[in-house]
């Protein structure tokens, strides 16, 4: 089993996870969505990038085909690479891929009722994948259990172990989500949404737990949201995604001090602040793509007051503006510089 | 140029779908089954049979009652296509003509069976509390009266001999019958009662039948349907078991039940007037099911 | 469309008396148990004595987590559900003595905008039928003949195109849904509104078009309005004063000026310490007020104050007398804790 058993350490001369060029595409009745079309990124060890977007943008459709866990049909991978430690997962067979999925990658997701099972209790849950994948015998798997779920902070988890997850509160449910996500000790912490559906207070409280468990554990993270206040707090670094493609890459310093993408600059200036009060919010006008019929040129022009005719026709290539950071915009350096008025 | 005027410059082009015309479920649903082969085979199949029950002179010139003793089960020939019955009846005549009593009773009890289950689903449905307690109950007791039993009961309350024609099985098949249908109605509309538009329909001051008919009966209706179709079939075959029992039509109404029934202690002689009939009944039941599932299919994804 | 009312600045008019007045509105949900002979084993305190006014042409804000109890406010004022006890005037009229016809007339001035614009049309009506009902249901507001040149208005108004008309729910996107769901709450040309949480499910870009629409048609139609929702940043946005709810009360109530800089109740600080601003640079001084454990079930509130299990201040006293939602000295609005007092830095 030697081959399937993917070794730690520094990742020599690349990146922890990086995806290049990713395609995929939703074949319905109807037509044919592209729904991720080019898609780059990568993540390096102990750092958190943030992929934000609104719905239709592609962000979750991105970190199912990470996972491994799209449905085939209706979704069809049409090209690009995933690579983990430099090993595509893509072309991986499917026993490497099952290595891989849940050791070291691992997923959460925004509805924790419909992730976790009714009917079984949570610490049997949180062991099962021990007892599967490690082969831990019953008691040790228990044992762990309770010792994540006393990492993730689930007060008097030697009783609830034994409970159901309609008997915990939303956050608890998450955490315990957490907790089976963290069994097998990750590399990465894939988080889609996770915090969308709870109470402000509770959100804190989770956002706050996994920043401290990625520092314990040394986990790299994936953030997958489109709050950018939650964004502001944890990022190291994001990815902002429309129609399926990245549209500007960058720092979570410079993006929001100085967006080079009218996107952004749009997102960031619809969102009401809670520490002032405006008058009247900028929006951006008209409506997200259908999918199924994506404009031509740049996906964002037909909202976009910077476009110019070059937009309608070509697509716009990755532009470096900085350290770091690149924009898919033929006017980026207009809006980078804009911004700073 | 304001925000708003801006908003709806380009919401317009934007928001063009596949087809530019309203589309509702309904059309969507039809579009699904106009495209399912099996809807069709079903559908002209049904074309074939209900016009043999309304105008089976079209099909055969023969008089079904114009019986010969001494032609008595003659194998099909020329003269007689399907060859003739113990009594010299034509059987190719008595199957077209036996379409009618089979396929009316199939339609009408249906229609029994689903005003039945529109009622009391749609009543227990809506207003719950003790009012469908007591019409769950209703429908339990409904549930446990054996139809066979039913049938010879209510078939042996009036003189032998009486025709009242078609009447009393469909009353017996309608009215045990809605059971299935009604429970799909009653669950259709306990959850079209908590939508929010049904809400919203009470906060601008609906009064009750108006939600029910406006806003929870169009939603009942379509799975209703489905369960109804498919029955169409079942009660068809009922039909024909009760009468091959003794306990649904009699002489001298023109039914395959009662042709299958006195044909089968010849069967080993005289194979074709049990054959025939039972042919055309399975044909006919195959191909209501077939229809009421491809319905089935079509309005199922339908779900927003 | 020329409003009959007049127009009003957002932020309330001089007039003393108050459009809506709540009082002491209180539901409690009986939770019985036996199948056969049910018994009632206590109630779930969904809300429990609130009070409040509501001048006209403004915006009261209304906050809180889940189980807080303000779905089940905007469901009494609506009068899908009536108050186990307390009252609400409109302009006067006690309204959950109307029935009938009075009833009906009142559901003209008082109408809601829902949450969720998946399930809040009856995706089996054109949008003409949708926005239309309202004259069906009431159909001395419009004659028959003029129903669907008002309709359109009323499409128009909402920045649809009026020519849709004739399409359905599903052809239509999340936030365009809404803006027909505000065509029909504004057809019968309302005096309030209430909206429950009208943007938590659209995107972020297409929520800043619809609370602008909002605000517009406030301005433009003297509308007033009571905004639920949970984002307190949206809230301070489009409201003129703010009540935050916990477990069915009212814990604090003022401008959003004085909410959102000056609050002085412990659960305001620590709700508002919890909200990440998209502001990187927040990161380094930023204070987030953890609260320990977990909401409390309505079902069995904690004695005197019902904050007390979680609040870093709670004493004695606390658990035997509850605090009233009065001044306090720490700033001149409504607080509802004994030690009520201001903190620094609670808004990074």
């Amino acid at each position: 089993m030697s081959d399937l058993t993917i070794q730690r350490g520094p990742v020599p001369g690349g990146h922890l996870l990086e995806v290049r060029d990713l395609r995929v595409e939703f074949r319905t009745r109807d037509g044919v969505a592209k729904v991720i079309n080019g898609v780059s990124y990568h993540l390096d060890p102990g750092e958190t990038l943030a992929v934000l977007g609104e719905s239709g943008s592609g962000k979750s459709v991105t970190a199912q085909a990470i996972m491994g866990i799209l449905d085939t049909p209706p979704a069809h991978i049409t090209g690009g690479q995933i690579l983990y430690r430099g090993r595509d997962l893509l072309t991986m067979r499917e026993e490497e891929r099952r290595a891989v999925r849940g050791k070291e990658i691992a997923m959460i997701f925004q509805d924790a009722l419909s992730a976790l099972n009714p009917v079984f209790p949570v610490g049997w849950q949180i062991a099962e994948t021990l007892r599967h994948r490690e082969g831990m015998s019953k008691q040790d798997a228990r044992k762990r259990a309770i010792e994540l779920m006393e990492m993730v902070k689930i007060p008097a988890a030697r009783t609830r172990v034994r409970d159901y997850p309609h008997q915990f509160s939303g956050g608890m449910r998450q955490r315990v989500m957490i907790a089976m996500a963290l069994a097998m000790n990750p590399a990465i912490l894939i988080a889609d949404e996770p915090t969308t559906a709870l109470d402000v207070t509770v959100q804190a409280q989770i956002m706050d737990l996994l920043g401290e468990l990625r520092r314990e554990l040394d986990m790299a993270m994936i953030l997958i949201t489109h709050d950018l206040g939650v964004v502001a707090d944890v990022a190291d670094r994001i990815a902002v995604m429309y129609a399926g493609r990245i549209v500007e890459h960058a720092d979570v310093h410079s993006l929001y001090a100085a967006p080079a993408h009218p996107y952004t600059k749009g997102l960031l200036e619809s969102v009401p602040r809670l520490d002032a009060k405006g008058s009247q919010l900028a929006t951006i006008r008209g409506l997200p793509p259908n999918l199924m019929r994506i404009p031509s040129g740049c996906a964002f022009h037909p909202r976009c007051p910077y476009a110019r005719d070059i937009c309608r026709v070509t697509v716009p290539p990755q532009q470096v503006v900085g350290e770091g950071r690149t924009s898919a915009c033929h006017s980026a350096k207009e809006v980078l510089h804009g911004s700073r008025g | 140029m304001s925000e708003l005027q801006s908003v709806a410059a380009t919401e317009v082009p934007q928001e063009a779908t596949a087809a530019d015309r309203p589309r509702s479920l309904a059309a969507d649903a039809w579009r699904d089954l106009r495209r399912n082969p099996i809807f069709w085979i079903a559908l002209g199949l049904v074309a074939v049979l209900v016009t043999m029950a309304v105008v089976p002179s079209l099909f055969t010139s023969i008089d079904p009652r114009a019986c010969d003793l001494e032609r008595s089960n003659l194998p099909p020939s020329a003269e007689h296509w399907f060859g003739t019955n113990v009594q010299g009846c034509d059987v190719y005549a008595r199957t077209i003509y036996g379409a009618r009593a089979s396929i009316a009773v199939g339609i009408f009890s249906t229609l029994l069976a689903g005003v039945l289950a529109l009622l009391f689903g749609m009543l227990g449905g809506f207003f719950g509390g003790w009012i469908d307690a007591v019409l769950s109950r209703v429908l339990d007791i409904v549930l446990g009266i054996p139809l066979l039993l039913a049938a010879i009961v209510f078939g042996s309350s009036y003189q032998p001999g009486e025709n009242m024609g078609i009447w009393p099985v469909v009353i017996i098949l309608g009215a045990l019958g809605w059971t299935t249908a009604a429970r799909v109605v009653r669950s259709s509309v306990i959850s079209a009662k908590q939508q929010d538009y049904v809400q919203a329909a009470r906060m601008l001051g609906a009064s009750n039948l108006r939600i029910m008919f406006r806003h929870i009966l169009p939603n009942a209706l379509a799975p209703m349907i489905v369960v109804l179709t498919i029955a169409l079939g079942t009660f068809i075959a009922l039909e024909a078991t009760l009468s091959f029992l003794g306990a649904g039509l009699r002489e001298p109404t023109l039914s395959w039940g009662i042709d299958i029934s006195s044909a089968t202690t010849r069967f080993q002689d005289a194979p074709w007037p049990l054959l025939f009939p039972a042919g055309f009944l399975a044909v006919t039941v195959l191909a209501f099911i077939m229809l009421g599932d491809a319905v089935r299919e079509a309005f199922d994804p339908r779900l927003r | 469309m020329a409003p009959e009312a007049e127009i009003h600045r957002s932020g309330g008019s001089a007039d003393a008396e108050p459009i809506l007045r709540v009082e002491n509105l209180v539901k409690h949900f009986p939770i019985s148990e036996g199948i056969l002979f049910t018994k009632r084993v206590g109630a779930v305190r969904a809300v429990d004595g609130v009070s409040f006014d509501l001048r006209r042409g403004e915006t009261l804000g209304i906050v809180g987590e889940s189980g807080c109890g303000k779905s089940t406010l905007a469901k009494l004022l609506m009068r899908l559900e009536t108050p186990t006890s307390g009252r609400a005037y409109y302009r006067g009229q006690d309204i959950f003595a109307l029935s009938g016809a009075e009833l009906r007339r009142l559901r003209r001035n008082i109408q809601m905008v829902m949450q969720d614009p998946y399930t809040s049309l009856n995706p089996r009506m054109t949008v003409g039928d949708i926005v239309g009902e309202p004259f069906e249901i009431h159909p001395e507001v419009a004659p028959r003949g003029d129903r669907r040149r008002r309709v359109q208005e009323l499409l128009d108004l909402v920045g649809l195109n009026p020519e849709h008309i004739n399409r359905y729910p599903h052809q239509f996107s999340g936030g365009q849904r809404q803006r027909i769901g505000i065509a029909r709450a504004l057809a019968l040309r309302p005096e309030v509104i209430i909206c429950d949480e009208p943007v938590s499910a659209l995107d972020v870009s297409i929520q800043a078009q619809v609370i602008n629409l909002l605000e517009r048609l406030q301005d433009e139609l003297g509308l007033s309005y009571i905004f639920i929702a949970h984002d307190l940043s949206v809230v301070r946005h489009i409201s003129d004063r703010v009540a935050v709810m916990y477990l069915g009360k009212i814990v604090e109530i003022g401008t959003e000026e004085q909410i959102y800089t000056r609050p002085t109740h412990p659960y305001t600080q620590a709700l508002l310490s919890a909200v990440p601003v998209p502001d990187p640079t927040a990161r380094a001084h930023r204070e987030i007020i953890r609260l320990e454990g977990d909401v409390p079930s309505p079902a069995d509130p904690p004695s005197g104050c019902r904050f007390r299990t979680r609040c870093w201040k709670a004493q004695e006293r606390c658990a035997t007398e509850e605090p009233a939602l009065v001044h306090r000295e720490a700033d001149p609005h409504p607080s509802a804790c004994h030690f009520a007092e201001r903190r620094e830095h609670v808004v990074a």
